[in-house]
């Protein structure tokens, strides 16, 4: 029965092939809208995990606070009161697994004819673990050189390129403000960090190095901040309190007194950072959603235009023994060819125009068979559900009424 | 009397519109034997029209009974009133009523459509129906390509492609010259002579009227003769139409 019926609703959409097409172009533009938005929703989405996991994961960030001296209140990290024998202590705390303090400061590299400025962080080795983040070559730095303070550096990728251009660094030696430094390792590459940053930009070196041969003290042993892993996510709750009061203990911070430092979990602002990735791409596919739906509807009225048009028809394949569902089912039919073919192109256009997308702006795009699935059932529902009102009206018609029809 | 094609007892028609009920059809009980030719006659409005709609089940009765084919129809729904169309009836009207899209074989196997016969048997039926009334060789052609006489004979052969008991036209030939109204009615007295197949058919020409045997004269919603066409009422009918 739905072969002869499919044949006469295509006689009936090749017959009226501009408002078919025109019809069609409402679902193509909806279920292209769909596929683009999710595909450019779901793409920044998955940059924004990355770079959430480029971070490393369960993290504190503790920075030196504000100090109030003479009823004056210094801005935060005004004042150094943190320091390496702060990580050391914060090392012995069971909910923490690893502590790197960190010093960083900004000096001119140069390599041969080369010389490039960047960001140079004093640490402990623990800072890969913190960040989890891999030596692509070489090896890393070790505690021995912490205390010995010796010239050693691990370098960021973008370094590498700048300095190095094709050579392999590990072994070199090269200048950090005209002292020799030896390369022990490459690090892996990163990318942006979630405010785009380039997180490759940058030199590790110990952090007693940077202390005493690079940039120097206020106070002897003093960092801007320390970064700390906690256990698990679950713990962090725990390793938030524990750091806080291990920090007041050994500040000295009488009961009621104001921290002289902050704890931060950057895992709760990326946890805020994924979120938000995650509304926007679901706004975008709402609002996509509504372009299908003014295409469904698009549908229905075409249809309805169609019954009232086709009215005569209807009364003489009535009269000749057409059942009130051959009627429903030739026009729900032609609704959801349209709907369909509509939805076969628009699929087509949305990939093509998200490949498009990220061809021309760079963006990321992540297209999902899923994604695809979801609007071809949600085209094809839409057809049904649209369809179904004019198909029902005509097939509701009374046999005599519809001849009667001028 | 359970073999008559139509039997119809009392029925009564009324339309109700904004002005009051209006009766079309009053006590009208007609019987129609197999094999019968039966002319119904009536000037405008004596309700020829809509009796002829209640006998193709294409609309129903206010009153009385009407048994097509032994079946009572004032008991079926619609879609029981669909397969009977489709079964029973084979219809031709006055305006042909083909899609004008389709081309002449699909239209004429439309109706097969509906009894879910494949395509290939119902294009040979069609086929056959098309050489039986003389367009064989126009099966591909569309209605728009041919006279207003041989889409006459497309739509007869629609409604025979069913292989239809009853066959009814309602003023089949009143859009076409006097010439081809005869090729029509010839066409018609052959169905029912050489096939038996029952017609009823409505015109108000009394020479369209001679080709039947029995005519059915309405006025104002009843029947006023109803009776063998001789010459006599010929010349009555043309006295007064």
């Amino acid at each position: 029965m739905i072969t002869p019926m499919l044949s006469e609703a295509w006689m009936a959409m090749w017959a009226n092939r501009l408002r078919t097409i025109l019809t069609m172009l409402g679902m193509v533009i909806g279920v292209g809208a769909v596929i683009l938005m999710l595909a450019v929703g779901q793409g920044a989405q998955q940059q924004v995990q990355a770079s959430i996991a480029s971070m490393g994961s369960n993290l504190f960030i503790i920075l030196s606070g504000s100090t109030t001296s003479g009823g004056r209140r210094m801005g935060g990290g005004a004042t150094p009161t943190l320091t390496v024998a702060d990580a050391q202590s914060l090392e012995e705390l069971p909910s923490l697994v690893n502590v790197a303090p960190s010093s960083p400061g900004t000096a001119q590299l140069v390599y041969g004819p080369n010389n490039w400025s960047t960001q140079i962080i004093g640490t402990t080795p623990s800072y890969l673990q913190v960040r989890d983040w891999k030596l692509s070559s070489g090896s890393t730095f070790t505690d021995s050189d912490i205390r010995s303070s010796t010239r050693v550096a691990l370098l960021g990728q973008t370094v590498v390129q700048n300095l190095f251009g094709d050579e392999n660094p590990v072994g070199k030696t090269m200048r950090i403000m005209n002292s020799p430094y030896v390369v022990l390792g490459v690090l892996e590459s990163k990318g942006q960090s979630l405010d785009g940053r380039d997180q490759d930009d940058t030199v590790l070196v110990p952090v007693s190095t940077a202390q005493s041969k690079l940039f120097g003290t206020q106070f002897a042993g003093t960092v801007r901040y320390i970064m700390a892993q906690a256990s698990s996510a679950e713990a962090m709750p725990a390793a938030e309190k524990a750091i806080t009061e291990l920090l007041r203990k050994r500040h000295r911070i009488r009961n009621g007194g104001e921290d002289d430092f902050s704890v931060r979990n950057l895992t709760a602002m990326a946890n805020t950072a994924a979120e938000t990735a995650q509304v926007m791409s679901l706004m975008l596919g709402a609002i996509a959603s509504i372009s299908l739906l003014v295409g469904g509807i698009g549908i229905m009225n075409i249809m309805l235009v169609s019954v009232t048009e086709r009215t005569r028809e209807i009364g003489i394949r009535m009269a000749i023994g057409a059942r009130g569902k051959d009627i429903l089912m030739q026009f729900l039919l032609e609704a959801i060819i349209i709907s369909v073919i509509g939805c076969l192109i628009g699929v087509l256009l949305g990939v093509g125009g998200a490949l498009l997308v990220s061809k021309i702006t760079g963006m990321s795009v992540v297209i999902t068979v899923s994604s695809i699935i979801m609007a071809f059932a949600v085209a094809a529902a839409v057809g049904i559900f649209f369809g179904w009102y004019p198909a029902r009206k005509a097939s509701m018609l009374r046999p005599i009424d519809a001849l009667r029809f001028q | 009397m359970s073999d008559a094609v139509i039997r119809i007892e009392h029925l009564f028609k009324e339309y109700v519109t904004d002005a009051g009920t209006v009766p079309v059809l009053r006590d009208v009980s007609v019987t129609v034997l197999p094999g019968e030719f039966v002319a119904i006659m009536g000037p405008s409005g004596s309700g020829k029209s809509t009796f002829m709609n209640i006998l193709g089940c294409l609309d129903v009765a206010s009153k009385g009974n009407y048994y097509l084919n032994g079946r009572d129809v004032n008991s079926l729904d619609r879609d029981e009133l669909a397969l009977l169309r489709n079964h029973v009836i084979g219809f031709v009207f006055q305006g042909f009523n083909l899609l004008p899209r389709a081309n002449l074989e699909d239209n004429v196997a439309l109706p097969l459509i509906y009894r879910g016969v494949a395509r290939a048997e119902r294009l040979t039926h069609a086929n056959e129906m098309l050489h039986k009334v003389g367009l064989g060789k126009y099966n591909r052609s569309r209605p728009n390509q041919i006279s207003g006489g041989q889409q006459q004979r497309v739509a007869i052969a629609r409604a025979l492609v069913n292989q239809p008991k009853l066959l009814l036209a309602d003023e089949p030939t009143g859009n076409l010259d006097t010439k081809t109204s005869k090729e029509i009615m010839a066409l018609f007295s052959e169905l029912n002579k050489r096939e038996g197949i029952t017609i009823v058919l409505i015109t108000h020409e009394p020479d369209i009227a001679a080709y039947a045997s029995r005519l059915v004269r309405l006025a104002d919603g009843q029947v006023v003769y109803d009776g063998p066409i001789d010459h006599a009422s010929i010349e009555h009918l043309e006295s007064t139409s």
